[in-house]
């Protein structure tokens, strides 16, 4: 019997499992990201997309008097809510428009939920003259309603996902669906590090500058590395991108705040490492929220963009190893961080972001003042304002 | 040797071609899937494939889907599926189990491999399953005795058709085109060249699955091909049939034209 090597490992998670229909494609990725990651050229045309179009480096905001609430550590943010389209999200889309360039393709499709995603998309499209459609689930086109706006502004088709849950899973199946049928002018924009190989490692690699300039700031800001580096955990992209730089650093604490929902005990949340168990979705093995018969169990979150029942494979290792934690924040505790971080800093952060800094106020208090955390402020909250004032009970 | 194995040699010595049939275990009910086969198999079906539902199948189109859920809905699992398998066998076809990978993942992949052969399985076919994530999987097969059956494309490439082929057992299941399951007006010229790719780097019968759902479809397929695959044609008449009697009657009348189709083409 032969066997064959496995590829996109990160210890028993990741790989690929996909359609045969789709190996071409992954295969011919993986090939242009590895030879793109050596290429000065292709190096220097992103760079100069980010300093002159995203806004690189982003800078840190110290939250002196959000900190008061966190046992008076000092807190760090690091703002990628004041990147182009107001989310980290921009990093990931500039580099895969240009490997879709580079492999002549015309057309992307791309998956979103709370929409951060897709307008991303739309707009790396719009720039590089790509077509772009965008799959988004019914539900969350209700909840996130400015932001289809702002992709059909850009000229994105948005189709609304009406099958299964109508969330960000299902619009991940229909783009999976897309591509299967299109993959000969298509590339697929996947937003997260989940996915198939190469999105866990290519994605991370468009991120993980997210890290490397806050390690260097934190450096000159305050002498030291900070004690720890916090992140929300949906699919996991904004984490990874802050946390690769400092895993070599073993004295760094790395959290990763998944969504509780109403509490991980009441099975509504979207949790995946915490309330979830090893097994195959969307292309690759890491933690899902699954049924005793690996049905996949629908996830819930305030939060469009971490309403998610899967999670990147680098995480389920990360955490299996020990090497980060991740622990839940239910949406109560997201919210009540996102009025204190709009009131104490004049910064309105997106309700995803708003469970980093839920954790940011515990972890604050656990370690004191003596403490230095880094947070990513993955997003900003013009997006969820509706969702916000509904839950305060603002009239619109 | 499977019975799958036995009913393909068997068509290849009439010259013609096999008719298998695709229906989901649960669907359109626990208890009218029993009937399903059974009118499949009177009808003069070859061999069966039950499905074993999954909340998220990326290869199926919008009927599948719907089926799916019903089936889900109705509370199916793994029993169910080894149920419905061994109501295919014990019509003395030859039945195989096609499922997304999550779910042999879950229930256990050698003791999934063991139901399949206790139930008079021949095989499974893996459809999101590659063959560098199988080596657990393909060792388990052996063990057991069934056909690990996967899925090509005709986007796949000669050297890992000759790769992918290697393993497989019972049969290659060729995609007739570049997308989902569902039906299609005409079967795309695809198909021919895939068949014919296969060929030369297998002596494994090919079957031809997806977009399949006339008589006429099946005769120029059964030209070239070694089987014939439908399955969302059956599932759509179910799905539109008044009551469950009338789905039945469609679902055999369609059966029977198929395996008229498949015997034509030579």
């Amino acid at each position: 019997m032969e066997t064959f090597d496995a590829l996109g490992h990160f210890g028993q998670y990741g790989g690929r499992f996909v359609p045969e229909a789709l190996i071409g494609a992954l295969e011919e990725l993986e090939a242009v990201h590895n030879q793109t990651q050596k290429d000065p050229e292709f190096i220097a045309e992103l760079a100069e997309l980010h300093r002159t179009y995203t806004g690189r480096p982003s800078i840190i905001t110290e939250a002196k008097r959000f900190s008061e609430h966190a046992g008076g550590a000092r807190i760090f943010l690091k703002r990628e809510d004041l990147n182009h389209t107001g989310s980290h999200k921009i990093n990931n889309v500039l580099g895969q428009a240009l490997l879709t360039k580079r492999m002549g393709k015309k057309r992307i499709i791309a998956e979103t939920g709370a929409g951060q995603h897709g307008v991303a998309a739309a707009t790396a499209a719009a720039l590089m003259g790509l077509e772009c459609v965008v799959y988004m689930g019914e539900e969350d086109t209700r909840r996130q309603s400015l932001n289809v706006a702002r992709m059909k502004l850009l000229g994105a088709e948005v189709v609304a996902v009406t099958s299964g849950s109508k969330t960000l899973k299902d619009a991940i199946n229909e783009a999976m669906r897309d591509w299967v049928t299109n993959v000969h002018n298509t590339h697929y924009m996947l937003g997260t590090v989940a996915g198939p190989h190469p999105f866990p490692t290519m994605v991370r690699d468009f991120h993980k500058v997210i890290g490397e300039e806050s390690r260097a700031q934190m450096l000159e800001l305050t002498g030291r590395l900070p004690d720890a580096v916090l992140a929300c955990i949906g699919g996991g992209s904004n984490a990874i991108g802050i946390f690769n730089a400092f895993i070599p650093d073993t004295d760094v604490r790395l959290i990763g705040l998944e969504a509780g929902g109403d509490g991980v005990e009441t099975g509504r949340h979207a949790a995946t490492i915490n309330g979830g168990t090893p097994g195959v979705l969307h292309g690759t093995r890491s933690y899902v929220l699954q049924d005793k018969n690996g049905q996949t169990v629908e996830s819930h979150s305030i939060s469009a963009g971490l309403d998610y029942p899967g999670v990147g494979p680098e995480h389920a290792y990360l955490h299996d190893l020990g090497r980060a934690e991740y622990r839940a924040i239910n949406d109560d505790a997201a919210m009540n961080a996102f009025a204190l971080m709009s009131r104490t800093e004049g910064i309105i952060p997106a309700i995803e972001t708003a469970h980093a800094l839920a954790g940011a106020l515990i972890i604050g208090n656990e370690l004191g003042p003596k403490a230095n955390l880094l947070i990513n402020l993955s997003g900003r909250g013009d997006k969820d304002v509706q969702t916000a004032a509904q839950y305060f009970g603002i009239p619109l | 040797m499977t019975a799958l194995d036995s009913v393909l040699a068997q068509c290849r010595s009439e010259n013609r071609a096999a008719l298998i049939a695709y229906i989901p275990a649960g669907f359109p009910s626990k208890q009218g899937c029993h009937k399903v086969i059974q009118v499949l198999a009177d009808a003069g079906v070859d061999a069966i494939e039950i499905g074993f539902p999954y909340s998220d199948p990326v290869m199926d189109g919008p009927v599948i889907q719907e089926a799916a859920d019903i089936s889900l809905r109705g509370g199916t699992q793994a029993s169910d599926v080894f149920e419905a398998l061994k109501t295919a066998s014990g019509t003395g076809i030859a039945s195989v189990v096609m499922t997304y990978w999550n779910p042999i993942e879950k229930y256990g992949v050698e003791k999934f491999a063991a139901s399949i052969a206790d139930n008079g399985g021949s095989g499974v076919i893996t459809p999101d399953l590659t063959i560098e994530e199988s080596a657990e999987w393909l060792k388990s097969a052996q063990s057991h005795s069934i056909n690990p059956i996967y899925v090509v494309a005709p986007s796949t490439k000669d050297p890992r058709l000759a790769r992918v082929t290697s393993v497989t057992g019972g049969f290659v299941y060729a995609a007739s085109s570049m997308g989902v399951t569902g039906t299609r007006e005409t079967v795309s010229i695809d198909a021919k060249d895939l068949v014919s790719r296969i060929k030369k780097v297998s002596d494994l019968p090919v079957c031809v699955g997806l977009g399949v759902s006339t008589r006429d479809q099946a005769r120029s397929l059964a030209e070239y091909a070694d089987g014939v695959i439908v399955g969302s044609a059956f599932i759509k008449l179910l799905l539109n049939a008044k009551d469950e009697q009338s789905g039945l009657d469609a679902v055999s009348h369609l059966a029977k034209e198929l395996a008229k189709g498949v015997r034509e083409g030579r």
